[in-house]
């Protein structure tokens, strides 16, 4: 009894010294001059959209503002723009939803949305305050998919049928999607629809968008940021429809040249429920 | 052994044609869901998950609760549990038997269900889920079916049973869990974002199994002449006694944290629960009724388990282990998944009312599990006579 006690101890004291000592190792891997370490850091940083390499240095940030690497799409919507011109916005949703065939059901429940307007205090619970300025009370705000950078929607699904693309583009795969509507639960946006019937019965099918398809019935959809127009050299459908109003702006977070950065840089901006952590793509001017 | 459930009075055969129906008459419903989509249940975009999954979560619970009987008999050798291990495990089975039909009758595509299995995704709690749910119904089965024929045979089981005797142990534990992370983990749901949600799931769950398997002995007791023995009946109304109050305990917790904190986040859920929430003007509280249904019977339930008086009689001890059962399937069952949805991520409220074919499938579900359970345990009793003969 009493022996296996003491190899009990020993083997207890070994293993607290080994897991005492790893980190340090490690750590001397990563800072130091091994070549291997070198490349798994390269690794990390190109991997496009992890958690950057100097995540850990970086000053204590209440929230980490993710990657600066690689391409990572995103969008500014300047709301003063469409307190002059609500109609724009109006815009914005219908061509957004013809674009991409999104049906109209006149039963609530069967609601499926990929943009749309919404009270000031909805889009920005933790915004609110009491004698808002009187623009801001009348007038709605677009809200839509924020592409977050880290979405809780991709850690939800269990099939990957909603996959965050290299481009930062938070996507899905209809034909994957078995319609568990997990990712529903996981969006803090409420910007996830799920097709509870058949979508073909809320269209027109004679004024179908023939180049996007339609979906089928017990799948999840979402705004996509246009993913096929851009691929196409295309605008987001709704950012085109501001025109040159510069409404909203879309591009690349992570180039410091792009107009949406100069945007970013002029303006003050808030993102929806930034204390969540999944870092939004989308971006507010008030 | 299957022969044993082939044979059995007229009441066996009338309670199995009365389940029989309701399971035909959701069969029927489903068939109508599968080719119309969910739309043809309450659920909407604000409240994406509805009567299936909140049963589904209880059920779990219950399947869990079985564990609370082979616990003392495996491992602390407390043999007064030795006739009704059986039936912890048999129910565990035919209670995850309805976790399954929930998820998949829950699915808008059930026919990709396998796209969990092919497209594996270990940060998904679903995918966790999963595994450890049909693991537990793999174990259970091995386990009951083994150890059973081992009885019938009047020998000792295999010992290499025992294995997975012990490993359905943590594994009761897991799928419980696991469970929980479906909720707890989710960012912007203030109700549900809570670390307590696992140990509450377990305390209720500790409460809710061997209250039911208690009231199913007390059945058993008059319609099979099975006894599972005074001694092991007053242990497990300990066992569900003290997990009904850390269930109750943990309740008032949230309670705590969400009033005296006044988070206005961590109180819209509540005030939703107990007595509506304002918005707009106007009081939504269609799951007021419900978790006062839960207080009331609850507590009623624990107050005649608890006096010597009433437990004694079976009577008594009947209505009380049932109006427990009941009271916790209204808190986890219906409650907790329903009103998380409540407000939504805008702030906004949608109120969720099943239709009546949502409906049919549930109760469906549920008789095709008491129907499971009704032949699994048709067999223990059987076997058991067929010893004692």
């Amino acid at each position: 009894m009493d022996k296996k006690r003491r190899e009990f101890l020993k083997i207890a004291g070994i293993s607290t010294l080994a897991g005492l000592g790893a980190p340090a190792v490690v750590d001397r891997f990563v800072s130091g001059s091994s070549p291997l370490a070198a490349l798994a850091a390269r690794e990390v940083e190109t991997g496009g959209h992890g958690e950057p390499a100097e995540a850990q240095a970086a000053p204590a940030e209440h929230v980490q503002q993710s990657v600066t690497t690689g391409i990572r799409l995103g969008m500014v919507i300047d709301i003063r723009k469409f307190i002059d011109n609500p109609e724009m916005e109006k815009e914005c949703v219908r061509v957004c939803h013809a674009v991409h065939n999104v049906p109209v059901f006149s039963r609530k429940k069967d609601e499926i949305k990929w943009i749309w307007r919404t009270g000031y205090e909805n889009a920005f619970p933790e915004h609110t305050n009491y004698y808002r300025n009187d623009e801001i009370e009348q007038n709605e705000v677009l809200v839509l998919c924020n592409h977050c950078d880290k979405p809780p929607c991709v850690r939800a699904c269990p099939t990957k049928a909603t996959f965050k693309a290299a481009n930062g583009i938070v996507a899905m795969d209809y034909h994957r999607c078995i319609g568990c509507r997990f990712c529903m639960a996981a969006c803090p946006y409420g910007a996830r629809s799920f097709n509870w019937r058949d979508p073909r019965e809320g269209l027109d099918m004679n004024k179908l968008n023939r180049e996007f398809p339609t979906r089928m019935r017990g799948v999840v959809e979402k705004c996509n940021f246009c993913a096929d127009r851009l691929g196409r050299g295309q605008q987001p459908a709704c950012v085109e429809a501001t025109g040159s109003t510069k409404a909203m702006v879309f591009g690349d977070l992570n180039d410091p040249n792009s107009e949406i950065r100069q945007v970013l840089k002029e303006n003050y901006t808030i993102q929806r429920k930034p204390s969540l952590g999944t870092s939004p793509s989308v971006f507010f001017i008030i | 052994m299957f022969e044993k459930a082939l044979k059995g009075n007229n009441n066996y055969w009338i309670w199995l044609a009365f389940l029989g129906t309701f399971m035909a008459i959701g069969a029927i419903c489903y068939i109508r869901q599968y080719n119309f989509g969910l739309g043809l249940t309450g659920m909407s975009r604000d409240v994406s998950w509805g009567l299936y999954i909140s049963n589904f979560t209880f059920l779990v619970g219950v399947a869990a609760g079985g564990v609370m009987l082979v616990l003392p008999y495996y491992i602390h050798n407390y043999k007064v549990f030795g006739r009704i291990t059986i039936l912890g495990e048999f129910l565990a089975i035919a209670s995850i038997c309805m976790c399954l039909m929930f998820i998949i009758a829950d699915l808008g595509q059930p026919i990709r269900a396998l796209n969990v299995l092919l497209h594996p995704t270990p940060n998904s709690m679903l995918f966790w889920d999963m595994i450890v749910l049909n693991t537990y119904l793999l174990l259970n089965i091995i386990c009951g079916w083994v150890i059973l024929t081992a009885e019938r045979k009047q020998v000792k089981p295999p010992k290499w049973v025992y294995i997975f005797v012990y490993i359905s142990i943590p594994f009761a534990i897991s799928i419980h869990t696991v469970t929980a992370m479906l909720y707890c983990g989710l960012p912007g749901r203030h109700f549900w974002l809570s670390a307590i949600i696992a140990p509450r799931f377990l305390a209720s769950a500790f409460a809710a199994g061997p209250a039911l398997i208690i009231f199913v002995s007390l059945i058993l007791k008059r319609v099979a002449n099975f006894d599972a023995g005074k001694e092991a009946t007053d242990k497990m109304v300990t066992i569900v006694l003290y997990a009904a109050l850390v269930n109750a305990f943990f309740v008032m917790l949230e309670f705590f944290v969400g009033f005296y904190s006044q988070i206005p986040g961590h109180m819209h859920t509540l005030q939703y629960l107990f007595v509506g929430l304002e918005h707009h003007g106007h009081v939504y509280n269609n799951l007021v009724p419900f978790m006062w249904g839960f207080v009331v019977l609850t507590t009623a339930g624990f107050t005649l388990m608890a006096i010597p008086y009433t437990r004694r009689k079976d009577l008594w001890l009947a209505i009380g282990s049932a109006s427990l059962f009941l009271g916790l399937w209204l808190d986890k069952g219906i409650g907790f998944v329903l009103a998380g949805f409540v407000p939504n991520p805008l702030e906004e409220i949608t109120e969720y009312y099943p239709t009546l074919n949502e409906l049919l499938i549930t109760i469906a579900v549920w008789c095709t599990g008491f129907f499971i359970l009704t032949i699994l345990y048709k067999i223990a009793v059987g076997v058991e006579h067929e010893v004692e003969a």
